[in-house]
């Protein structure tokens, strides 16, 4: 059989489990939380697995000394790859017991059950535990991948909506990788190289040392500047005044023009086609319109953070990144040293949904910290330095082409896609960590790469249809000269070519006037599909839409509108439809969002609500509001005035649904409702004015100016 | 120019040897080791570092020692004080692990100050008091609907009238 990607490179049970003396278990993932509630989904599967109280299961998580390498925490796979692992190490781990358990009871394996990790013979209690028997077997042979997992009709864990691990130290004010306190801990800031090839032509420290209200030390490796110190608050003032005290040659300049999706077009660019060839005799009437979105930031809550100290030639690094194992292997290239002389503990951020500076405050902190033995340094970026310097969500430009059939279906699709790369993840394609750059040996222009289609592409992402269409193909434009570094944020390419191909799909539904539910369901043969659809409808009160929906009683030209869209992510994971309800006046009110997903056997019920919930909030922010701005030698979106994000009084009601199929496989639910979201939003949005606004961010600019046409 | 600041937290009378510029922040988290305030930005724009300053929120990342020399602070870590304890949490707090209203929650404990000022003052607020209250907090996880839901849910304990 076929073991999960996980097991193959993670082959050994000790890799993943450990009996500790107290009679807990250790159940490691190379997984790490990042909001969205992983550490409390994954030991659900584990306690089911061994029948064990879930709070005797502890969680070992992004942890390079005893834990799995399973690569980042990306791209809804972490139930699908870690949790398909647990499931089968501990299936098989209990089996191992079970034997061990029935040669110290003198009782066929049969005769035995287990409760809360106590052996019973014949349902009686016997006096023995699998801590009483987990030192007699070899941890650290390789899992066969035969263990027999349990039926979902017995499971009384997974499917729970048990609480989430994290949340009560959260609300107590502690719980992050920023509030770990080290003995001989430094705090330190970065002077960052305003771009790639910057070279640091003078610095005026004396003057950053006058400025600093405390005792500071400036640290200069090549172009790599830190200042450093026992006093967060002089080390931040030197910080923040040395940008004006520095001059620096062969900043590369950004025109104003780059920051548009538009710019994309025409520009240097690997090209690829997937799908059908294109057929140069398709007929029917052609329908063409042009989508975009513009660079989006992570714009996580907090800047990026870490630690790290370098004592006896070992480097111990604490990280929020989504990646220790490759972090680790990464930094040790970058500073020359054994990988063995690298530790990477993961420890919780602030939300980012992606790859955010992280990686880059890292070695940040590893480089300053090989610099100053013995101490600890703890390293954090500037608001500002966070908003010009993490790697952007790429701009994309969305081209479709579509043969519209006698029956007034699509016949022919075209998908025609330019986008800067979504993944630049240390150690992926072109993928760098900042401060690199400002060393002495800077790494290589490498070739940009996407995520393969077999992973679910990048750009590319959900840009072939789900529908029955006789024929489409995607053209890939990955454009290799984006004016700022790029790399993965939630749903990667998805966003844009679910809202322009649900764009599409509406309008081809009003030129053949149907309904857009009725014309949507008679291309989807997925009864999954179907049926998300069909509940979201019957929720949101879908048949009275010209009414304005469930519970309402507008008439068309009220400024209401009511959108749908659907989309499954990646094509292989979860299926989402979702419905908004919204008015326009000048810019658009959300009212009403209702989610239906589908996703397979459902770990936790209520993590999966919280994430589709989230979801939608985060795609609603980016389709009306979000977008980096730059000029000059950078970005110019320095703060959250000139970066808005969703508010909560721009948050509406969210019905969220999840239809549990618990004898399907999981499906990654964690990026599934975004773009669906900002689709029925452009919908709803193109009922209300009746006219149709095909880029993002749907601003009141942009209705403004679609009204007064 | 180090001088020494008097000021409360907590209930507590403390004294801090700073610069009279220095934002309260880094008194709390460094100083005093109360890491419950966090760092979102320095710009009072996004509400991590929320505190009340003699009973009103305020940004803990702007307001100088020398502008909080003789206040009272109370923080995130004052809801354990009254009792919010993981065995034993505050209303508020139990409010929020009912309707698990946070994702990564690196927000929180700046809502939950504001959540408690409004409180303190409205007893019974109803939804669109609740969004005031938070206009000046940013999460970026989307966990707004439960924050909502999980104050007035809190409001509702508070008044007596059991889980609503």
């Amino acid at each position: 059989m076929t073991l999960p990607t996980s097991l193959q490179s993670n082959p050994r049970f000790d890799q993943w489990l450990k009996f500790l003396s107290d009679e807990t278990l250790r159940m490691a993932t190379g997984k790490v939380e990042i909001g969205q509630g992983i550490v409390s989904a994954l030991p659900q599967i584990a306690a089911e697995e061994l029948d064990l109280p879930l709070d005797r299961v502890i969680v070992l998580s992004g942890d390079t000394v005893s834990g799995p390498d399973e690569r980042y925490t990306a791209s809804s796979l972490s139930i699908m790859d870690s949790g398909a692992a647990i499931r089968l190490v501990c299936a098989e781990a209990r089996a191992l017991l079970l034997d061990r358990a029935a040669l110290r009871l003198n009782c066929a394996v049969a005769q035995l059950s287990v409760a809360a990790g106590r052996f019973l013979v014949d349902g009686t209690a016997a006096d023995l535990s699998y801590w009483d028997v987990a030192g007699e077997i070899d941890w650290s042979q390789s899992v066969k991948g035969d263990g027999i997992a349990k039926s979902h009709t017995e499971y009384s864990i997974v499917g729970q909506s048990v609480p989430r691990r994290d949340l009560p130290a959260k609300l107590s004010g502690g719980a992050f990788i920023y509030d770990l306190v080290h003995d001989n801990m430094l705090h330190a800031r970065v002077l960052r190289q305003p771009g790639r090839g910057a070279s640091l032509a003078g610095l005026d420290e004396a003057a950053i040392q006058r400025a600093a209200p405390g005792a500071i030390e400036i640290l200069r490796l090549d172009n790599f500047v830190a200042f450093i110190g026992l006093d967060e608050w002089a080390v931040e003032t030197a910080a923040a005044i040395a940008p004006s005290h520095a001059t620096w040659i062969g900043a590369p300049a950004i025109e104003p023009a780059q920051q548009d999706a538009a710019w994309l077009r025409g520009e240097p660019a690997i090209d690829n086609s997937y799908g059908a060839p294109e057929d140069a005799g398709a007929s029917g009437e052609l329908v063409e319109a042009v989508f975009s979105r513009p660079y989006v930031a992570h714009a996580s809550l907090a800047p990026s953070c870490a630690l790290a100290q370098y004592v006896d030639e070992h480097l111990t690094i604490w990280s929020h990144g989504q990646g220790m194992h490759l972090l680790r292997r990464n930094i040790a290239q970058v500073l020359d040293l054994p990988v063995e002389a690298v530790t990477a503990h993961h420890a919780m951020g602030a939300g980012c949904y992606g790859h955010n500076g992280a990686d880059d405050a890292a070695l940040d902190a590893a480089i300053i910290a090989v610099q100053k033995p013995g101490a600890t340094i703890r390293l954090q970026w500037r608001r500002q330095e966070e908003f010009g310097f993490e790697p952007f969500g790429p701009a994309m430009l969305v081209r479709l082409a579509v043969r519209r059939d006698r029956a007034g279906r699509p016949s022919d699709w075209t998908a025609e896609v330019w986008s800067p790369t979504h993944v630049q993840r240390p150690g992926t394609g072109s993928g760098y960590m900042l401060a690199a750059d400002a060393l002495a040996s800077p790494p290589p222009d490498l070739q940009p790469e996407d995520p393969g289609e077999e992973r679910g592409g990048g750009g590319t992402r959900n840009a072939a249809p789900y529908y029955d269409i006789p024929n489409s193909r995607i053209q890939h434009h990955l454009v290799t000269n984006p004016p700022v570094r790029t790399s993965a944020l939630r749903t990667l390419g998805a966003i844009t070519n679910v809202f322009a191909m649900e764009a599409m799909i509406d309008d081809l539904a009003a030129m053949a006037d149907e309904d857009p539910l009725a014309y949507r369901l008679s291309m989807l043969s997925d009864p999954r599909a179907r049926a998300v659809l069909e509940v979201v409808a019957e929720r949101s009160g879908w048949s009275r839409r010209d009414a304005g929906g469930q519970g309402r009683d507008l008439g068309r030209g009220s400024g209401k509108g009511l959108g749908l869209a659907f989309a499954r992510y990646k094509n292989t994971a979860a299926y989402a439809a979702v419905v908004v309800a919204l008015s326009v006046e000048r810019e658009v009110h959300l009212e009403n969002i209702w989610i239906v997903a589908d996703g397979g056997l459902v770990i936790n019920p209520d993590g999966v609500r919280n994430q589709l919930e989230g979801g939608a909030i985060q795609g609603a922010s980016w389709a009306l509001k979000e977008q980096v701005t730059m000029s000059g030698v950078g970005v110019t979106s320095l703060d959250w005035d000139s970066y808005p994000i969703l508010k909560f009084s721009e948050v509406p009601e969210i019905d969220a649904v999840v239809l549990d199929q618990p004898d399907q496989p999981s499906l990654g639910v964690g990026e599934c409702s975004v773009s669906p979201t900002a689709a029925a939003i452009g919908n709803a949005l193109a009922h209300a004015l009746d006219q149709r606004i095909y880029d993002m961010p749907l601003n009141r600019d942009r209705i403004m100016a679609a009204l007064s046409a | 120019m180090a001088e020494t600041y008097q000021f409360t937290v907590n209930g507590e009378a403390r004294s801090i040897e700073a610069d009279g510029a220095m934002p309260l922040i880094y008194a709390l988290r460094n100083e005093l080791g109360l890491t419950g305030t966090r760092y979102g930005c320095g710009l009072e724009q996004c509400g991590s570092c929320m505190v009340l300053s003699d009973g009103v929120p305020g940004y803990a990342c702007t307001q100088g020692m020398d502008a909080v020399a003789g206040r009272e602070i109370q923080t995130i870590e004052s809801l354990s004080a009254e009792g919010g304890t993981e065995a034993a949490p505050h209303p508020l707090q139990q409010a929020f692990l009912d309707e698990q209203a946070g994702q990564c929650g690196y927000c929180l404990s700046g809502i939950l100050i504001s959540a408690k000022a409004l409180l303190d003052k409205n007893p019974d607020p109803s939804r669109a008091d609740i969004v005031a209250a938070l206009e000046g907090h940013l999460c970026r996880c989307g966990a707004h609907t439960r924050i909502i839901k999980a104050i007035g849910r809190a409001a509702a304990v508070l008044r007596g009238e059991g889980a609503v």
